[in-house]
C-alpha cells in the first residue's frame, strides 16, 4: 500500500472518539453511573439469598415453564457450577446478561416495530444492524473502554451493540409477517394504528419477537465473556485469567458454567413462546371451565 | 327514509398504482386504454361511476385483474382514490382526514373478507364484538349485542370457539357476524364466498339473502362468479380492464349486454354452458355408508323413502348404489356386507349443465357429483337439471334415488325381524 493514498479511517474515528472523551463525556459517565447502578441491583438480588435457595427457585420456574424434566436438569446443572465454585462468578455474568439483554431489548423492540411501520426507518436500520452485527465483537471493546472507563460499563454497552441486531430484524420480520388481511379487516372496522399495533400485530407477532429475544440473550451471554477482557469480572475474566496463565482447568471450570447458563437461559427464553410446562396446563384447564353450550351433532351439521 | 334514496354514490372514480399517478390521470381521462400507460403504473380503476339505493344488493362482477377489488376498497377509504369521490349515506368520503376516516368505518361502512380475515388469537364472540369494542361500547353491552348477532347467523354455542376451531363457512359466518354486529348502514362484500365449497357457497348465499330480507342493508358485493352475481344481485355491474361495461338487472346483462365482452361472458356461451353442476346440486339424501351393510341400506331407503341409496366408503369415497331390491335379497340371504354396487353417473363439480344431459339420460338414478378425490359433493336429479336450463336454478326438490319403490310394509317387515338399535331405544 503506497502510504500517501492511504485514507486515515482509523485515525478519524479515533479523533472522534478522543474528541467525544475530551468534550462530551458528560453523557457517558451518566449511563455509566446507570449501567453500574443497574448491574449492582441485580448482583445484589441474585447473591443475597443463600445459592440453595435460588437453585430452588429457578427449579420452581423451571417446573412452570416446561416441566418436571428440565426443572430437575436445572438443579444439577446449577448445582455442579456450585461445586466448581464458580457460583458468585456466575452470578455477576447473569446480572450482567439480564441488565444488557433488557437494555438491548428495550431498544430493539420499539426499533423494531418502527422499521416493520416505515419503509425509509426499514432501509436505514438494515445496513446499521449488518454493520452492528459483522463488526468483529472485540472492536467494540477499544472505544466502549475509552468512553466508559474499565468495569463493568464498557462490557455492557459493548453487549448491548452486538446483541441488538437480531432482536430488531426478528420484531420487524414478525411484524411484516402479520397477515396482511387480518391487519386489512382491523383498519376497515376503524382501528386506529396504535390500536392495530396492540391488538393485531403485536399479538400475532409475539413467536418471532419471542425468538428475537431468546437470541439477544443467548448473544448477550457469548458477548458478556468477551466483556471479561475489559473488566467486566464475572465467568469472563475468568476465562481471561486461564487465557493469559494457561490455566486449562480454571478454563475448563469457567467454560462449563457458561455453557450451562446458556442451556438454562435458552430453555427459559424459548418456552415463554410455547405452550409447555405446568403453567399451560393451568391455563389450559381454566378455558375448559368456561361455559360452553353443548351443541348436539344434528345442528352442527346444519351449521356448516 | 326515503327507500329509494341513493345510500352509495360513486363519481368518475380513478385509481393509478405507481409513480407519477397525475400524468396517467391526464392520459386516462383523455380516452387512452390502460396499455398507454408506463410499465410501472397501473390503472386499476378507471371512470367508475354507479349509485347504490338503500337496501339494494349491488353486485360488481370481473374476473381478477378487473380492478374490483381496489373499487371496493376506496369504498371505505382503505385505498385512497387518485380522482373523483365517493358519498356514504350523503356524506363525502374522499380526501376526508384520516381520523374522520376511521369514524366512517366505525360506524357507517363494515366488510367481509374473501379469507374471513378474523382474528385468529380471539374467540368468536370477541371476533363478532370487535367493531363495538373500537366503537368503545361497554364490555356487558358488546357481549350481549355480538351474543345476539352469533346467533342470528347459526353459530349460538360457539361463541368461545377460536376461529380455526371452525370451518370455513362457519368462519365466515362469524365474518359477516362480525360486520353486521356494528349495525352499519352499507356492507362491503369481497369475494366473500370465494373460499368456500360450492355447497356451502350456495347455503351461504341463501343466508344472506335471508339475512338481507330482515335487515335491509345496502350490500355492496364483489365476486368473479357469474352464477353468484346473478343469484345475488338485484344490480350487477360488469367490470372489464379497470372500467365498468355495463350495469344492469341480472336479466338485462343476460339478455341485453352491452359489449361484446359482457355479451361473451353471459350470453354466447349458453345457461348449459355457464351453469356448472356444483352451481345447481343438491344435498344427496339416501347415502349409506358401506360398513352400515344391506340391513343399513334398507334402513336409510325407508326412512327417505326411496328405493336405493348411494354407497360410500368411510373417506366418503362414492362407490356406486344399491337398490332395495338387491339389498332386500342380501338380508334375506344372510350376507352382511356390501360388495357389489349398480354404477351410477358421476360427474366433476365444474362440469357444465350440457354435459349433463346425456348421463342423467342413461342414468336412472340422479347424477352424482364428486370431487377430486372422488368423494361425493351432492347430486343432480333430472327435474333439477331441467329446472335449471329452464332458467330456474332452484327448481329441483327430489334429490334421492327414484325407482319404484318397495313397499315400506315389506322393508319394515325385514327390518323389524331382528333387535336393532332403534327398537333398543
Amino acid at each position: 500500500m503506497i502510504p500517501a493514498l492511504k485514507i486515515p479511517i482509523g485515525d478519524w474515528a479515533a479523533d472522534a472518539v478522543s474528541w467525544i472523551v475530551a468534550n462530551a463525556s458528560g453523557p457517558f459517565s451518566a449511563l455509566r453511573q446507570l449501567f453500574v447502578w443497574m448491574y449492582n441491583g441485580v448482583d445484589t438480588i441474585l447473591t443475597l439469598p443463600p445459592f440453595w435457595l435460588l437453585i430452588a427457585l429457578i427449579a420452581v420456574a423451571g417446573l412452570f415453564a416446561r416441566g418436571i424434566l428440565f426443572a430437575i436438569g436445572s438443579v444439577l446443572g446449577l448445582g455442579l457450577i456450585v461445586a466448581m465454585d464458580q457460583w458468585d462468578n456466575a452470578m455477576s455474568t447473569l446480572a450482567l446478561v439480564l441488565v444488557a439483554a433488557f437494555l438491548a431489548v428495550l431498544i430493539a423492540i420499539p426499533l423494531g416495530i418502527a422499521a416493520a411501520k416505515s419503509k425509509i426507518v426499514s432501509l436505514i436500520v438494515k445496513p446499521v444492524m449488518d454493520f452492528l452485527q459483522t463488526m468483529p465483537a472485540f472492536v467494540y471493546l477499544v472505544p466502549a473502554l475509552l468512553l466508559f472507563r474499565i468495569g463493568v460499563a464498557p462490557g455492557i454497552i459493548a453487549t448491548i451493540i452486538f446483541a441488538i441486531p437480531p432482536g430488531v430484524r426478528l420484531t420487524e420480520l414478525g411484524i411484516r409477517g402479520v397477515n396482511k388481511e387480518v391487519v386489512e379487516a382491523g383498519t376497515a372496522f376503524g382501528a386506529s394504528p396504535w390500536r392495530l399495533l396492540r391488538q393485531i400485530q403485536l399479538p400475532l407477532a409475539m413467536p418471532s419477537i419471542m425468538a428475537g429475544i431468546n437470541q439477544v440473550i443467548m448473544l448477550s451471554l457469548s458477548m458478556v465473556v468477551i466483556a471479561g477482557l475489559v473488566g467486566a469480572g464475572g465467568l469472563g475474566a475468568d476465562v481471561v485469567a486461564a487465557l493469559n496463565r494457561l490455566d486449562t482447568a480454571l478454563g475448563v471450570e469457567a467454560g462449563l458454567a457458561v455453557v450451562i447458563l446458556a442451556v438454562l437461559l435458552d430453555r427459559f427464553t424459548s418456552a415463554f413462546g410455547q405452550r409447555r410446562g405446568i403453567y399451560a396446563t393451568l391455563v389450559a384447564r381454566r378455558v375448559e371451565k368456561l361455559p360452553t353450550v353443548a351443541v348436539p351433532a344434528d345442528s352442527l351439521n346444519q351449521a356448516a | 327514509m326515503d327507500p329509494n334514496e341513493e345510500q352509495v354514490e360513486v363519481n368518475s372514480l380513478y385509481k393509478v398504482f405507481g409513480k407519477d399517478p397525475q400524468t396517467a390521470l391526464t392520459k386516462l381521462k383523455r380516452g387512452d386504454g390502460r396499455a398507454s400507460l408506463d410499465a410501472n403504473q397501473t390503472a386499476a380503476v378507471i371512470d367508475a361511476s354507479f349509485q347504490v339505493r338503500r337496501g339494494e344488493i349491488f353486485v360488481v362482477m370481473g374476473l381478477s385483474g378487473s380492478g374490483k377489488s381496489t373499487l371496493i376498497r376506496m369504498l371505505n377509504g382503505l385505498v385512497e382514490p387518485t380522482d373523483g369521490w365517493v358519498n356514504i349515506g350523503g356524506e363525502k368520503i374522499t380526501g376526508i382526514p384520516e381520523r374522520q376516516l376511521r369514524t366512517i368505518r366505525e360506524r357507517k361502512v363494515s366488510m367481509v373478507f374473501q379469507n374471513f380475515g378474523l382474528l385468529p388469537h380471539r374467540s368468536v364472540i370477541d371476533n363478532v364484538a370487535y367493531g363495538l369494542e373500537i366503537q368503545k361500547v361497554s364490555p356487558a353491552e358488546r357481549r350481549r349485542r355480538a351474543g345476539e348477532v352469533i346467533e342470528m347467523v347459526g353459530l349460538a354455542g360457539w361463541e368461545h370457539s377460536m376461529p380455526s376451531e371452525l370451518s370455513g363457512g362457519m368462519q365466515q359466518r362469524v365474518g359477516i357476524a362480525r360486520a353486521l354486529a356494528t349495525d352499519t348502514e352499507v356492507l362491503l362484500m369481497d369475494e366473500a364466498f370465494s373460499a368456500l365449497d360450492p355447497l356451502i357457497r350456495r347455503e351461504m348465499q341463501e343466508q344472506l339473502l335471508e339475512l338481507q330480507g330482515r335487515l335491509g342493508k345496502t350490500i355492496i358485493f364483489i365476486t368473479h362468479d357469474l352464477n353468484e352475481a346473478m343469484f345475488l344481485g338485484e344490480r350487477i355491474a360488469v367490470m372489464r380492464d379497470g372500467r365498468i361495461v355495463q350495469i344492469g338487472t341480472p336479466e338485462k346483462i343476460l339478455t341485453d349486454p352491452a359489449n361484446d365482452y359482457v355479451a361473451q361472458f353471459v350470453a354466447d356461451v349458453d345457461r348449459a354452458r355457464v351453469v356448472t353442476a356444483g352451481a345447481v346440486m343438491e344435498h344427496a339424501r339416501a347415502v349409506v355408508q358401506q360398513g352400515a351393510g344391506p340391513r343399513g341400506a334398507l334402513r336409510v331407503m325407508r326412512d327417505d323413502q326411496t328405493s336405493a341409496a348411494f354407497v360410500v366408503n368411510r373417506n366418503r369415497e362414492l362407490l356406486g348404489a344399491i337398490t332395495d331390491r338387491d339389498a332386500l335379497h342380501l338380508v334375506q340371504s344372510g350376507v352382511s356386507t356390501m360388495t357389489r354396487f349398480s354404477p351410477v353417473a358421476s360427474v366433476a363439480p365444474g362440469t357444465v349443465l350440457a354435459d349433463l344431459v346425456v348421463p342423467s339420460i342413461e342414468s336412472p338414478l340422479p347424477v352424482v357429483v364428486t370431487d377430486d378425490a372422488g368423494r361425493l359433493q351432492g347430486v343432480v336429479p333430472r327435474v333439477t337439471l331441467l329446472a335449471a336450463l329452464g332458467g330456474d336454478s332452484n327448481g329441483g326438490t327430489a334429490s334421492a334415488p327414484k325407482q319404484e319403490r318397495l313397499s315400506p310394509s315389506e322393508l319394515d317387515a325385514i327390518l323389524g325381524s331382528a333387535p336393532t338399535k332403534e327398537a333398543a331405544l
